[in-house]
């Protein structure tokens, strides 16, 4: 009764409360505008505390309510639904105070009243914050202070009484509810000493309460046993672990030892032009910082430049993927590869020509400028010859397909192999190519190359490999196609945005921004199918050690090339070209791209291959390096080259971009360094899994065999 | 799809696709180029001596960082007067039967635009100093040293082009250094580097993007009346003069004078110093001195430049002549006699 009236006390106290802040809101905000948001801001408070408290009042009264309803539904019954609340301790405390018969009361109620004193000081110190914030919200907000501070002196008043009256109630009710929890724990002490069914009915609860799992209820004490074989990399850690254990490669395939043998060749040159290739791209990074560091000819910034380009684009890039190639077009045509030993002329004739080109670039012979067709023509024939061999292989290979279909893959690197074919040969036929023609085909040629040949033949790759790895379909096909034809449409036509304002033909620069603007959409379309691919899967990054390679290389392929679309137009071009944006733009795509899915697939594929795993904890530094090695080359090359561009637009004097690019060319050789040094962990990564160290299943093959010859009743 | 199941089918589309698109984009373009572009009026094909110093200039692999294309964009203006149009390339044909043109336009600037070098610099002497060590002329630039374009002999013949460096970038060499035949071709082809006016009735590209009359009102007052004036000496001395004259100015001992405590530049009558900037100067030579080049006209200083570029000049480095204006600086170029005018007249 008594609480009821003090309920409704308070709610006229909040309803007064309510309507004043109302009162208060209407007056203040009539005056000035500006004050609007902080008079808001503390109504809202003020309201949002009065509701709170609103709430806890009403689940206060339901509570109470509630206790008595469930005296009333049990009526006679009560006390054995009072057992069920009690814990094991409590209940033997009421046995052995059966058996003993002494009269003693029980301590459950001290702990209650601790807590209830523990609530009372929350509500007092929640009060006071409460009491402590609106004053001081409106001290920040004051404006026309003589308004303010009457209507804040009625404010505050109003809102103590709510809380004493809330703190009354509250104890009111704390009161009520520990007199009855009392009575009732009387009540039950009683009935236990006198009836019997209550005692065998605590006894029974006491039993119940007291049960035990013993753990091995699921798995049972039976030792386990693998009768059907199918457990494998069974890998028991115990104790912390330094590098987190990765999924090891799954069982070495059966496949040709010939055509393991061809692809390790491959493989071999192309991480020893990575090695060597990048090894000039670090000296001529740190010729940046140190440009006297030598005064040789031969190692000259100009002659070694094209060295490093052309050493990465066709010895590295190009013999990795013809080999990883190899592997796929036979692979998803389901046969063997047409002719191994064209495969070996075809590497000859790539490392010949890589060889011969490097060689001359150095001593001064080149093609007359045009960036990656540096090569004089005899050179690149021998190369062109190299990719003609292996095409007319792969060709063969798929026409003698035991698969219906032809798997995207092929497509994409048949393709590419027959495009850069053209490329080359329109790239160096001369009956176009004096004066502007020259520039309108080097337009052409160098970017064909970067994104037919190289971006081309690598989704074929990861069209294979991320689904392999991943041990699921690729999301859609139908993308797939999507982003084939639309790659070859649109990436056709935008070779000449490396020449936007120049004096070829302004039409042609047109086509070529449109044709960078609609690459958008093979790039989206390559990148969802990957990422959809992915879906469901992305709990297997943390424990594989390739899955990182591929997840890079999707990001920079997303963000790289999206990021070339944005160079394209006019006003974009204005900024960034010619400075070292376009530096760090090429290392985005071709190493964050090109390099990582190629190192993505290979370590996938060699260990299925040899039977050999790398290190983890190499893998691991391989990637961690590279990776943040480009993230150092390429972001402070961007903000550089962002700068340089605007301090052109400025007209400030020329020598003032070169002085303000410094630190950006030290930050560039640093990042730079960080990745050569994984190119030599990755060229040990190769050599470990190449190694002429038989793996563990082969030697125990080979004593297999040997078992074999060995008479029944020898003795081993 | 059939066309899918079919290799021949599949691959001989995909590669008809590539090969007409590539015929439109690139072949197609690049016979029109060729076939419809003849080389300017006032062009001329470049002799022996520049033709092997291009050959040099191709195989030290120079286009890694100097382009050699004005654009027709606003922030090109530094590196010539007109944007270049396909003509001016039309002479550039295939360089022999193993090596393919070479327009030499480039994709970098790491250093500046070589499009109108020998207009800006004509000095043969501050070439063998730049390319022997581009930091004796230099001090901020990372450009390779050309120490193997350069033979160091005991005497010097008549004929030698000997190259005063500094004592600092001698790195111990106490013979002569003479330039060879191959840095003396290089130079020459350098110095053949120079933008051709349009003939007559040919429209001249404009440079676009360009700060408009309401952007640049729009951006005056926001500076205020203490921002810096429209037209910086010091950025302009930097990008005009500063290659030869030194950032401090005190030039470089028997190759370029210094402008600290020169009488020219103390003088307080500013005809001769605006002279020399305008048409150059050869008055020095005996002393061992270079030539210098009419920087002003060559560079299409305005008037307004030109005064800054004097007034930096003679309040800095210890100098404090009395400042010039702009209407003084106009008066002497007005009394050259407009040379430009009596030109196209004739």
């Amino acid at each position: 009764m008594k609480l009821k009236i003090y309920l409704t006390i308070i709610l006229i106290g909040m309803l007064l409360l309510i309507a004043g802040a109302a009162t208060y809101a209407s007056d203040v905000l009539k005056p000035d505008p500006a004050f609007n948001t902080g008079a808001c801001i503390l109504i809202g408070i003020t309201i949002f505390f009065l509701l709170l408290l609103l709430l806890w009042l009403i689940r206060l009264a339901r509570g109470l309510r509630e206790d008595e309803a469930i005296y009333e539904k049990y009526g006679d019954k009560w006390v054995f639904s009072q057992i069920n609340r009690l814990d094991s301790r409590q209940l033997d405390q009421l046995i052995s105070r059966r058996n003993s018969r002494k009269k003693a009361i029980s301590k459950a109620k001290g702990g209650n009243n601790g807590f209830t004193a523990v609530m009372v000081l929350l509500l007092v110190l929640s009060s006071l914050a409460v009491h402590a914030q609106a004053p001081g919200e409106n001290k920040n907000i004051l404006t026309s202070p003589g308004m303010i501070i009457m209507l804040t002196l009625i404010f505050i008043p109003l809102v103590v009484t709510v809380f004493l009256v809330a703190l009354k109630v509250r104890n009111l009710a704390a009161k009520t509810r520990y007199r009855r929890v009392k009575k009732e724990t009387r009540q039950l002490a009683d009935a236990v000493d006198h009836d019997d069914a209550i005692y065998d009915e605590i006894i029974k609860r006491k039993h119940a309460l007291d049960y035990r799992l013993t753990n091995n209820e699921l798995a049972g004490t039976i030792a386990p046993e693998d009768s059907k074989g199918i457990l494998l990399n069974i890998d028991e850690v115990h104790g912390p672990r330094f590098f987190a254990s990765k999924r090891k490669a799954a069982h070495k395939h059966q496949t040709d030892p010939k055509l393991v043998k061809l692809i390790m060749w491959y493989l071999g040159s192309a991480a020893l032009w990575l090695v060597l290739g990048t090894t000039i791209g670090e000296y001529l990074g740190i010729k940046f910082v140190s440009p006297d560091a030598d005064h040789i000819s031969w190692l000259s910034f100009g002659r070694l430049r094209p060295v490093h380009t052309n050493m990465v684009f066709w010895g590295w890039s190009s013999m990795a993927m013809l080999g990883l190639g190899y592997y796929v077009v036979s692979t998803v045509s389901n046969t063997a590869v047409y002719s191994i030993k064209r495969g070996y002329y075809s590497l000859i004739l790539m490392n010949a020509a890589i060889v011969l080109g490097s060689g001359m670039l150095m001593a001064g012979i080149n093609n007359g400028g045009g960036e990656y067709r540096e090569y004089i023509w005899p050179v690149m024939a021998l190369f062109a010859a190299g990719i003609v061999v292996s095409l007319a292989n792969y060709i063969q290979t798929i026409a003698q397909r035991k698969t219906k279909e032809i798997y995207i893959s092929n497509w994409y690197i048949v393709s590419a192999m027959m495009f850069l074919t053209v490329i080359v040969t329109v790239g160096y036929l001369p009956f176009y190519q004096n004066g502007l023609g020259e520039t309108i085909i080097q337009g052409y040629y160098m970017h064909q190359a970067v994104g037919m040949w190289f971006m081309f033949f690598n989704l074929g790759l990861v069209y294979y490999f991320l689904p392999q790895q991943l041990n699921t379909p690729i999301y859609s096909y139908s993308l797939g196609i999507l982003a084939f034809w639309s790659q070859i449409l649109f990436y056709t036509l935008i070779g000449t945005h490396h020449f936007i304002f120049s004096s070829i033909p302004w039409w042609l620069q047109t086509v070529a921004i449109v044709g960078s603007m609609g690459m958008l959409i093979p790039v989206f379309s390559g990148t969802t199918n990957f990422i959809m691919t992915f879906r469901g899967n992305f709990n297997k990054i943390g424990r594989s050690y390739t899955l990182p390679f591929y997840i890079v290389g999707i990001l920079f392929y997303f963000t790289g090339s999206t990021q070339g679309t944005a160079e394209a137009f006019r006003e974009t071009n204005l900024i960034w070209h010619f400075t070292d944006f376009t530096t760090a733009h090429s290392h985005l795509t071709m190493y964050g791209i090109i390099a990582f899915f190629l190192w993505a697939s290979i370590y996938t594929i060699v260990p299925r291959l040899t039977g050999n795993e790398p290190k983890q904890g190499l893998v691991g530094a391989h990637f961690w390096m590279a990776f943040i090695g480009l993230l150092f080359y390429t972001i402070p090359l961007m903000v550089g080259g962002t700068l340089k561009g605007i301090a052109w637009r400025e007209g400030k004097p020329f020598i003032d971009s070169v002085v303000l690019m410094a630190p950006y060319w030290l930050w560039r050789a640093i990042g730079g360094s960080l990745m050569w040094a994984s190119h030599l962990v990755f060229a040990w990564n190769i050599y470990v899994m190449f190694s002429g160290h038989k793996s563990d299943p082969d030697i125990r093959k080979e004593v297999f065999d040997e078992l074999k010859n060995v008479p029944v009743n020898a003795e081993i | 799809m059939e066309i899918y199941n079919n290799h021949k089918k599949l691959f001989t589309a995909a590669l008809c696709f590539f090969v007409l698109l590539t015929f439109f984009v690139a072949i197609g373009p690049a016979f029109t180029s060729q076939n419809h572009n003849a080389p300017l009026p006032g062009s001329k094909p470049l002799n022996a001596l520049e033709t092997e110093g291009k050959a040099v200039f191709i195989a030290e692999g120079c286009v890694a960082c100097h382009t050699q294309q004005v654009r027709n964009v606003d922030m090109d203006k530094v590196w010539g007067k007109r944007p270049n149009i396909a003509a001016d390339y039309a002479n550039i044909t295939r360089t022999d039967v193993w090596r393919n043109t070479a327009t030499l336009m480039g994709s970098e600037r790491t250093g500046p635009d070589l499009t109108n070098v020998g207009t800006r610099q004509p000095s043969n002497d501050w070439h063998y100093l730049h390319l022997f060590n581009p930091r004796s002329v230099v001090a901020e630039s990372v450009m390779p040293s050309y120490e193997w374009l350069f033979d160091i002999k005991d005497y010097a013949w008549p004929n030698d082009e000997v190259v005063n460096v500094p004592d600092d970038f001698k790195k111990g060499i106490t013979g002569k250094i003479v330039a060879t035949h191959k840095a003396v071709a290089l130079v020459a082809y350098l110095r053949s580097l120079k933008e051709i006016t349009l003939p007559d009735g040919k429209p001249v590209p404009i440079f676009l993007y360009g700060k408009s009359d309401a952007e640049k009102a729009a951006a005056a007052p926001s500076k205020g009346p203490a921002a810096k004036p429209e037209f910086d000496g010091a950025a302009l001395y930097a990008s005009n003069c500063q290659s030869c004259h030194q950032g401090n100015g005190e030039g470089l001992v028997g190759a370029f004078p210094s402008l600290k405590g020169s009488k020219v530049v103390l003088d307080d009558n500013p005809e001769v110093q605006v002279t020399i900037i305008m048409k150059g100067y050869n008055g020095r030579v005996s002393e061992g001195y270079g030539v210098m080049p009419a920087v002003g006209t060559n560079n299409n200083l305005k008037p307004e430049e030109v005064a800054a570029i004097v007034n930096h000049e003679r309040s800095n480095w210890g100098n404090n002549s009395k400042q010039v204006t702009v209407d003084e600086v106009k008066k002497i170029i007005a009394s050259f006699g407009k040379p430009e005018t009596i030109a196209a007249k004739k």
